[in-house]
C-alpha cells in the first residue's frame, strides 16, 4: 500500500499527539511519586517514639507531635460522630424518602456544601461557634469537619443504595415489612460496604484539612481531649512549622507530614483494595 | 367527635406514609427533618456570612470591590487586590492544568487497556487525595527553590521584555501559586473528563474509524462530542483553584498588590482570611474578611453550579453516573 503525503502526516499527527497524551500521563504520575518519595525521604530522619508521643518544645530542645496526633484524632471522632449519621441520613433521604421538586432541591443543597472551600466553613463555623462560646474549641473543629463530611457521605450514600436491586425493597414491601424496616434490616445492610467505603474517604479527606481549623480548633501545645478547649492538629502543626524560619521545625514538619500521609494514603489505598472488585 | 379526631389523625398519618404504619410516618418525618436541616445550615450560612459582612457592606458599599488599598490600621478596605489574585492565580492554574487533564483523560479512555488504565488512573486519583498543607510544604522547600534556580531566570531572559515575566525573582509569587494549584485540580478535572469520555457513545468512535479517521481524528470527534462536559469539568476545576486556600497562602507571597508580573507576590481571598482572620482587632475589619469569604461563597456557589449543569447535561443522556461531580 502507497500513501500520499498527506496520508502521512494524518498518520504522524495521530501519532505525535497520542504519544502526547500518554506523556502527560506519566507526568502526573511521576508528580505523585516524586512528591511521595520526597516526604518519605524528608520525613524519615525525625522519626522517633520520642518525636510521636512528646508535645512541642521550643527550637533546639525537639519535642514531637504526640498532642497533636491525639487532637486530630479526637476532631476526627467529634466529625465523624456528629458528619456520619447525618450523612448516611440525608443519603436514604435522596435514595428513599424524598422524591420531586423538594428532594431535588436537597440533592442541589448538598452538591452546594460540596463546592463551599472549606476556609468559608471555618469562618462559618467561627461565627456560630467560636463567637457565642468566646474561645476556640475542639466542638467547633469538629463540627467544620463534619460539614465538610455530610456532602461526601450523603451521595455516596445515596448512590450506594440506588444500586441496590428494586427486587429486593420489593420482596420485603410483600412480606408486609414496613418501609423503615425494609430500609433499616434489608436495603441498607445490603449498601454498606459501599456506605463504609464512602465514609472513609470522607474520613481520610477531613484529615488533610487545615483551614477550617485555623480558626476553630485553633491549635494548642498541650496534650488535651477537652471539647470545651482549642485543640492540636497534625494539619495545623503541619502550616506552623513549615512557614517558621528554623530548620528543626522544618524537619518536624516533613516527619508529622509522614505521619499524616500514611494516615491519608493508607485509608485510600485499604478502600481501594477492598472495593476493587466492585468498581 | 373523638372519631372525627381519628379520622383526621388517620388522614395526617397518611401524608406522612402512604403505608398507614406509624414506625414509617417516624422514619419518613426523621428523615425529612435531617434533610431540612441541610437546607437550614446552607440558608444559616448565607445568612451569617451577610450578617457578619453588614458592617463592612454599609461602610464601603459597591466600593469594597473596587478599592485597591487594604489598610487594617488606618481602616481602609479594598478587595480588588485579592480578587485580582484570586483570580489570576485560578486562571494560570487552568492554563496549565487543562492540557495536561485532557491528555490524560485521552489516555486513560482511549488508549491504555484496561489492566493499565486501572492502576495508572487510581495513582492519577491519589494525587487529590493529598492534603493542601502537604502541597503548600513541598512547594515550599522543592517546587519554588526549583522555580527559582531554574525556570524563573531563562523565562526572564527569554521574556523579560514583556510586563509578565519582570520582577525580583523569589521563587514566591503568582507563577509558583498558579502551579501548585495547576497540580492539585489536574487530577479532579481529569477525573471528570474521564467521565464525560466514557460517556461518548462507543457508535461515534466506530463511525470515526470506518471512515478511515486516524485514531487522533477519532479522538477530536469524541471530544467534539463531550465537549460541554469537559467545559463543565473545567469550571469544576475553576470553582475549586478558586476556593484552595492553604497551598497558595505558603506559596503566592501574600502582598495585597496589583501587579502584571508573574514573578510578583499577590494575595488570594482564602489567604487572606487565611492569614488575618484570628489577627483581626476591631470589628470593621473582622467584618472585611467575612464579606471576603461571603464574596468567595457566592463566587464558587455560581460557578460550581454552572459546572454541574454542564456535566450532568452530558453525563445523563447517556446513563453515565458523573460521579466525580
Amino acid at each position: 500500500m502507497a500513501y500520499s503525503s498527506s496520508d502521512r502526516i494524518r498518520r504522524a499527527t495521530s501519532a505525535l499527539m497520542t504519544s502526547l497524551t500518554a506523556l502527560c500521563t506519566l507526568l502526573a504520575v511521576s508528580a505523585l511519586l516524586i512528591i511521595l518519595f520526597y516526604i518519605a525521604w524528608q520525613g524519615v530522619d525525625s522519626i522517633s517514639i520520642q518525636f510521636l508521643t512528646d508535645t512541642p518544645r521550643p527550637v533546639g530542645e525537639g519535642g514531637g507531635i504526640g498532642n497533636a496526633i491525639l487532637g486530630s484524632l479526637v476532631l476526627l471522632l467529634v466529625s465523624s460522630a456528629i458528619g456520619l449519621p447525618l450523612g448516611i441520613c440525608v443519603g436514604i433521604y435522596l435514595s428513599e424518602v424524598g422524591s420531586g421538586r423538594f428532594a431535588g432541591a436537597v440533592r442541589f443543597i448538598v452538591d452546594t456544601l460540596t463546592g463551599i472551600p472549606s476556609i468559608v466553613t471555618g469562618v462559618f463555623v467561627y461565627t456560630i461557634l467560636v463567637v457565642p462560646m468566646r474561645h476556640f474549641s475542639a466542638l467547633a473543629g469538629g463540627v467544620a469537619l463534619a460539614l465538610i463530611m455530610i456532602p461526601i457521605v450523603a451521595r455516596t450514600t445515596e448512590e450506594m443504595l440506588k444500586l441496590v436491586p428494586h427486587s429486593l425493597r420489593e420482596g420485603a414491601l410483600a412480606l408486609g415489612a414496613p418501609q423503615w424496616r425494609v430500609t433499616m434490616g434489608v436495603v441498607l445492610p445490603a449498601a454498606a460496604p459501599g456506605i463504609a467505603t464512602g465514609a472513609m474517604l470522607a474520613i481520610a479527606r477531613v484529615s488533610g484539612e487545615t483551614a477550617p481549623l485555623l480558626f476553630t480548633a485553633f491549635g494548642s501545645r498541650f496534650f488535651s481531649t477537652s471539647l470545651n478547649e482549642p485543640i492540636a492538629s497534625l494539619t495545623v502543626q503541619i502550616y506552623n512549622y513549615a512557614i517558621s524560619p528554623y530548620d528543626e521545625w522544618h524537619a518536624q514538619a516533613w516527619a508529622a507530614t509522614l505521619v499524616l500521609m500514611t494516615l491519608v494514603l493508607g485509608i485510600n489505598i485499604i478502600v481501594r483494595f477492598l472495593t476493587r472488585k466492585r468498581f | 367527635m373523638s372519631a372525627v379526631t381519628a379520622n383526621q389523625y388517620s388522614s395526617w398519618r397518611r401524608v406522612l406514609s402512604p403505608t398507614g404504619n406509624t414506625g414509617d410516618a417516624v422514619y419518613r418525618v426523621l428523615m425529612l427533618l435531617i434533610a431540612l436541616l441541610m437546607v437550614g445550615i446552607v440558608v444559616t450560612m448565607v445568612w451569617a456570612l451577610a450578617t457578619e459582612s453588614m458592617p463592612s457592606i454599609r461602610q464601603f458599599g459597591f466600593s469594597f470591590l473596587k478599592g485597591r488599598t487594604w489598610d487594617p490600621i488606618r481602616g481602609e478596605f479594598g478587595a480588588l487586590p485579592f480578587i485580582y489574585g484570586t483570580v489570576a492565580s485560578s486562571v494560570i492554574a487552568l492554563l496549565i492544568s487543562v492540557p495536561f487533564s485532557l491528555g490524560i483523560a485521552i489516555f486513560l479512555v482511549e488508549q491504555a487497556p484496561y489492566y493499565i488504565a486501572r492502576p495508572i488512573g487510581f495513582l492519577v486519583e491519589l494525587l487529590a487525595a493529598i492534603p493542601s498543607v502537604v502541597y503548600g510544604l513541598w512547594g515550599i522547600f522543592v517546587l519554588a527553590p526549583f522555580l527559582r534556580e531554574y525556570v524563573q531566570p531563562p523565562l526572564a531572559r527569554v521574556l523579560g521584555w514583556t510586563p509578565l515575566f519582570r520582577g525580583q525573582i523569589t521563587g514566591f509569587g503568582l507563577l509558583t501559586g498558579g502551579i501548585i494549584l495547576a497540580i492539585m485540580v489536574t487530577p479532579i478535572i481529569s477525573a471528570v473528563v474521564r467521565d464525560v469520555l466514557t460517556a461518548v457513545p462507543s457508535s461515534q468512535r466506530e463511525a470515526a474509524l470506518a471512515l478511515g479517521a486516524t485514531k487522533w481524528e477519532m479522538i477530536r470527534v469524541v471530544l467534539v462530542n463531550g465537549a460541554p462536559g469537559i467545559a463543565g469539568a473545567v469550571i469544576l476545576g475553576l470553582g475549586r483553584a478558586l476556593g484552595e486556600t492553604m497551598a497558595v497562602t505558603m506559596l503566592i507571597g501574600n502582598r495585597p498588590e496589583i501587579s502584571a508580573s508573574l514573578f510578583d507576590p499577590s494575595y488570594t481571598i482564602a489567604s487572606a482570611i487565611a492569614n488575618e482572620f484570628t489577627e483581626a482587632t476591631g470589628d470593621l475589619y473582622l467584618s472585611a474578611l467575612v464579606e471576603l469569604g461571603l464574596i468567595l461563597f457566592l463566587v464558587t456557589f455560581i460557578v460550581n453550579g454552572i459546572a454541574r449543569v454542564l456535566v450532568w447535561n452530558v453525563t445523563r443522556k447517556t446513563g453515565g453516573v458523573g460521579r466525580a461531580a
